[in-house]
């Protein structure tokens, strides 16, 4: 049991070890502009615009259930425009941007350690290098910073969504005026929450591409190899997004 | 010229090369020969960077491939031209920009030469007219002769060949055989080819060298290669399950390696 857990810790501190050197790797292609310079454009399209749909699929149906919710919550001693403050608030602290960041971690971490990890078997990355490309510059770059940018844009939109979702589930299904609504939603609001959210929000798009090329492009064997790389990022992006998460809680939100 | 000294390669517990020597002049086109899992293709991979040695070197014109920095090894790797077993198409790129990939890197040509470079490649390996083709469209040869175009568009001084012809029919693998001898009078360009198929092996090179258990095991020219009297190296051109007892009992015979099986 010991001996197994000293494999288990040994291997988790190697895996780290190696990503150490990934992002130094990948930092040290930055000056290579002229290679990743030509993908950048396409990949934030590919992972920011082509990701808005599910995320605002997501945030709809998160603002409809927070407002009910809220509502459920809140007792006769509480006034009802307190579901404005609470969807407002739970929306743009902590849903928007952990749900979206969960999606994504499905849809974009697991999208780019498939299509690395396929490279990598069918050495098509091996064939960028003799040709004198670096892969950090041609594919992990742009990934990377695509996704660094994108995530808070996506998730601002969810944001946006998720509360005018909250504020039609609230007039319609609820018995409270725009006017009540908008006024709970004023009532805690600081600019600093939105702040919040969308650093949170980068921090998941650089981490969540960061593994999924990491594992991508340490893929071994056949399709095997790129079925475990593909879960392991979606799972290992999932526990850095509730890692993260936590840690700007424990960073910025503590008085 | 490229030289293996003393090259050893482990990966994990297990030990790939335990100390490859080997020399391929200018000008020459070099076959590697052996069964599959000796690592004949981690020897090359050695030439271009793709693998560090755990001892040993291996030098390209007197550079030694471990010791040069990134920019160094980038320069060189654009001399050196590297045709994949399965041809590794960038499978999202049509056929042009697949052969125009490496010259567009260099930057030292208009898109209109990266054009004209591109058709004459193309041309070259008899795929002219294939152009805005997707490499699914493909069949396997014809993937191998685009893999090809793409490694000598920008005109390296050595190719590097990975199992060119296998998994392709006798014909198929006879054109290929063609094209390397006539890229070879073409460019003039220095060859190492990576192969187990004997009646290529015989065609286009000048040398032979058989790999076995992690070592050269016999080098020379495609006469002295034939008329080998060494037991594993006849049992291996002449395809047999397990060496004879009267390769073996031959006058002037090269005893079994050991821990081989006679």
């Amino acid at each position: 049991m010991l001996a197994a857990l000293g494999r288990r810790s040994v291997g988790i501190t190697e895996l780290f070890g190696h990503l150490g050197h990934f992002v130094a790797d990948t930092l040290r292609a930055v000056p290579d502009v002229r290679t990743w310079g030509r993908q950048i454009f396409p990949m934030m399209r590919r992972i920011g615009v082509d990701s808005l749909p599910i995320a605002l699929f997501i945030a709809a149906f998160t603002g409809i259930v927070l407002a009910l919710l809220a509502s459920y919550t809140v007792t006769a001693a509480v006034p009802l425009y307190f579901v404005g403050a609470l969807v407002g608030k739970t929306t743009m602290l902590e849903l928007g941007p952990v749900l979206t960041g969960l999606a994504l971690a499905g849809r974009v971490g697991a999208n780019i350690a498939a299509e690395l990890g396929s490279m990598r078997v069918t050495e098509q990355v091996d064939a960028l290098e003799t040709l004198a490309y670096d892969p950090h510059a041609y594919l992990v770059l742009p990934r990377v910073m695509a996704g660094t940018l994108m995530f808070p844009i996506i998730v601002a939109f969810a944001m946006a969504t998720a509360i005018f979702m909250g504020w039609v589930a609230a007039t319609t299904l609820l018995p409270i005026t725009t006017a009540e609504f908008l006024r709970g939603l004023r009532l805690f609001y600081v600019p600093f929450d939105v702040t919040f959210g969308l650093i949170k929000s980068a921090s998941f798009g650089f981490v969540i591409t960061m593994i999924g090329c990491f594992l991508g492009l340490n893929t071994r064997g056949g399709a095997e190899g790129v079925g475990d790389a593909t879960t392991r990022t979606v799972v290992y992006s999932a526990e850095m997004i509730l890692v993260l998460d936590a840690y700007w809680a424990i960073t910025l939100l503590r008085p | 010229m490229i030289e293996f000294r003393g090259l050893e390669k482990a990966f994990g517990a297990k030990v790939v090369l335990r100390g490859v020597s080997l020399t391929v002049r200018d000008g020459e086109t070099m076959v590697i020969i052996g069964g599959s899992g000796t690592g004949k293709s981690v020897t090359i991979k050695h030439v271009v960077g793709l693998l560090e040695p755990d001892a040993g070197t291996v030098a390209v014109d007197g550079q030694v491939v471990s010791e040069l920095r990134r920019r160094e090894l980038t320069a060189l790797r654009a001399t050196v031209g590297y045709v994949f077993q399965f041809a590794a198409l960038f499978d999202s790129m049509t056929i042009a920009d697949n052969v125009a990939f490496g010259l567009r890197r260099s930057g030292a040509m208009s898109e209109e030469q990266i054009r004209e470079r591109v058709t004459e490649s193309l041309r070259l390996v008899e795929m002219a007219g294939t152009e805005r083709t997707m490499p699914a469209e493909l069949s396997g040869g014809m993937r191998k002769r685009v893999g090809l175009a793409r490694a000598i568009a920008l005109r390296p001084k050595y190719l590097l060949y990975d199992e060119p012809t296998t998994g392709l029919d006798p014909v198929t693998s006879a054109v290929i055989d063609e094209l390397m001898i006539r890229t070879r009078e073409a460019l003039g360009v220095t060859s190492i080819v990576i192969t187990h198929d004997m009646r290529s092996a015989y065609r286009v090179g000048d040398r032979i060298a058989m790999l076995y258990e992690g070592r050269i095991r016999q080098e020379g020219t495609v006469a002295e290669i034939q008329q080998s009297t060494d037991p594993i190296v006849r049992q291996f051109i002449e395809g047999r399950p397990s060496v004879r007892a009267e390769d073996v009992a031959a006058p002037g015979a090269v005893p079994a390696a050991e821990g081989s099986q006679p």
